[in-house]
């Protein structure tokens, strides 16, 4: 029955998707290899969620086709729906009832029957550290808490190749970690997991390979190192007490630096892109000392999705996504 | 929170081949875990549940008694025997709400795209739908005959003919489930609901249930006399042996097939335009 390439666990081949006249996916060719971690990272209204939407057999692509473990979307959805699990943007799960009852009902729905299910139940309450919520409606959980619950669910039938849409939108770093520390797990199982996002250092932590999309297409395809590299690798900014001092500090900078340095005289900054980090950091430290220049802040940072896109497309994309190393 | 070992549990289950199980198996098995399921929300939370049995109660006693004092049947008998059957046939109409409401909080709960995305029967979704409404109908309609039968109304005919009444108002139940379902696939959001809610109340009026449709002006009577609540109430009537509307006329005459009919009419036309419409979702 598996007619594609063994070795992809996802293929897609000119996927797209038109709701009305608004084009929510233009044309989108991937192949994702089995056992790989791929993310798919782009602002807001790029695509991500009608992607996983469509491999995930919720939504019926408008052209192309695209085939996961083998199995076509939309004409053997069924045997799709067996091999995959989903974590949706949006929490999908009964919030009327306890996490219990939610995971008990859906492994029925797997066809598990009444002692399955309620076997698979336990074990999943157990390692996802829920087993003590008793019978609380998950309404009344934390954020977090649900998020958990929702991957425990779509983790029921220990599936092949996962999909998580933003799996850590909205959670606190807490949170986010745990998220991150699951799938780390289910990854050392040998779980495909495809999953979208809107934070470079999401992707830079679970991703073999990373696609950029935006406006619907793949603009960008690669390692995150590729990536990264592309970019100049990370970036160091300085910024020192008196703006006098400021022309020194881009010289020291510009030793160590990959690439041309910027300097903001407002905010007495000196920013480059570095290749290696840490290298980079404490050469720049020991010539500001040797210079006799205190410095008021030194920050080693990735690059930014605004960073990304820029270099993309060379437009601004609004979302801030900033996140800071202070060394 | 140990989440280490979460593919390597020796419980993990394998894919059962779906093609070992035929689509009718699968459909049952599925529809009942769907109904499973609300039986788990009445569980839950059975305060909205008892609301919904206990309206049509409330109803019944303010029309037999605040309204009942000044009506009098057409046709000659008591208001309560002629009201009765008539609110039976309502609270049956009338279970299109429940349907709707649930259907649009259904569409709207997330965990709808995980059912969606799991290897089940589409249609258990809404056979387990109709399973639990029709459950919820048969506990309201045994309540009704009960609070009907405490307020001095009785049936005369003979248990089969009664039996009968009873299977063509669950008829009607029935069919106004899929509509019900329909609606609330079409309306898709539960405040959207409330306009429906207020159209019923016409509906409802326009009809034999309260009073004799000779008591209208001509068109309007023509109108109620081929409601389906009409027809449904006027073969109850008949059934039961209650006092029904005096006039004869062709409706009237053939009650009992008109009652059946109606509904069956209906179920040919929504029950496909209810599945079409659910699977739309994923266009
Ligand atoms: N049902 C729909 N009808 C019409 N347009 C839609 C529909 N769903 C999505 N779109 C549009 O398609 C585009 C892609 O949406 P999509 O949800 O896939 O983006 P996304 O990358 O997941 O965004 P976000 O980061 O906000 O979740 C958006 O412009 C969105 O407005
Ligand atoms: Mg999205």
């Amino acid at each position: 029955m598996r007619s594609s390439d063994d070795a992809d666990a996802i293929t897609i081949e000119g996927l797209g998707k038109t709701y009305g006249k608004k084009e929510a996916l233009a044309v989108v060719d991937l192949a994702i290899p089995r056992g790989t971690v791929h993310a798919v990272l782009g602002p807001n209204g790029a695509g991500k969620t009608t992607l996983v939407r469509i491999l995930s057999t919720l939504l019926r692509p408008t052209r192309g086709q695209a085939r996961v473990a083998g199995f076509d979307v939309v004409r053997q959805a069924d045997d799709v729906r067996y091999r995959i699990g989903l974590l949706g943007q949006h929490a999908a799960v009964d919030e009327e009832l306890s996490g219990r009852q939610n995971l008990d009902l859906f492994g029925r729905l797997y066809h598990l029957g009444a002692r399955g299910a309620a076997q698979r139940a336990n074990e999943l309450l157990e390692q996802f550290g829920l087993a003590d919520t008793g019978t609380k409606a998950i309404k009344k959980y934390s954020g977090g808490m649900r998020r958990r619950l929702d991957l425990a669910a779509s983790l029921i039938m220990a599936p092949e190749i996962l999909f998580l849409d933003e799996p850590t939108t909205g959670l606190d770093p807490r949170g986010r970690t745990d998220v991150w520390d699951s799938v780390r797990s289910l990854i050392g199982g040998g779980t495909t997991v495809l999953l979208t996002t809107q934070y470079l250092e999401e992707a830079d932590q679970l991703a073999d390979r990373v696609s950029v999309v935006d406006h619907g297409r793949i603009i960008a395809d690669g390692t995150v190192d590729e990536l990264k590299s592309s970019l100049g690798g990370d970036r160091v900014d300085v910024t020192v007490h008196e703006a006098g001092q400021l022309d020194t500090t881009a010289d020291v900078v510009a030793r160590a630096a990959a690439g041309p340095v910027t300097t903001d005289p407002d905010r007495r900054m000196a920013s480059a892109p570095v290749q290696d980090r840490m290298a980079a950091l404490s050469k720049i430290i020991r010539e500001l000392n040797d210079a006799g220049i205190q410095a008021e802040d030194i920050a080693l940072r990735r690059p930014t999705l605004d960073e990304v896109f820029l270099h993309l497309t060379g437009s601004e994309h609004h979302e801030n996504n900033e996140r800071e190393v202070t060394a | 929170m140990s989440n280490t070992t979460v593919l390597t549990s020796p419980a993990v289950p394998h894919p059962a081949p779906h093609t070992a199980r035929s689509r009718t198996t699968r459909l049952v098995t599925d529809s009942v875990t769907m109904t499973r399921r609300g039986l788990l929300y009445w569980s839950r939370n059975p305060g909205p549940l008892v609301v919904a049995l206990l309206f049509p109660v409330m109803m019944l006693v303010m029309f037999a008694y605040f309204l009942g004092g000044g009506m009098a049947v057409a046709g000659g008998g008591d208001y309560i025997e002629f009201l009765v059957p008539g609110m039976l046939a309502l609270t049956m109409a009338f279970g299109l709400e429940n349907t709707m409401i649930a259907v649009t909080q259904d569409v709207n709960r997330g965990v709808l795209d995980r059912f969606r995305s799991m290897p089940i029967a589409p249609s258990a979704i809404l056979v387990g739908r109709s399973v639990i409404d029709m459950l919820h109908s048969v506990v309201g309609l045994l309540i009704m005959i009960g609070a009907g039968l405490l307020i001095g109304w009785r049936w005369h005919g003979p248990l089969a003919a009664a039996l009968a009444a009873v299977g063509l108002l669950l008829l009607l139940r029935f069919a106004m489930l899929w509509v019900g379902i329909y609606l609330g696939l079409v309306v898709g959001k539960p405040e959207m609901v409330q306009a429906v809610q207020i159209l019923v109340w016409p509906v409802a009026f326009l009809s034999s249930v309260f009073v004799s449709p000779t008591t209208m002006p001509a068109w309007m009577g023509t109108i109620a006399e081929w409601n389906p609540m009409s027809a449904t109430a006027g073969a109850v009537r008949e059934l039961f042996e209650n006092p029904s509307w005096a006039a004869s006329s062709w409706v009237t005459d053939n009650a009992v097939g008109v009652a059946a009919l109606w509904p069956l009419a209906l179920l040919v036309i929504f029950v496909p335009l209810a599945i079409r419409r659910f699977s739309a979702l994923s266009r």
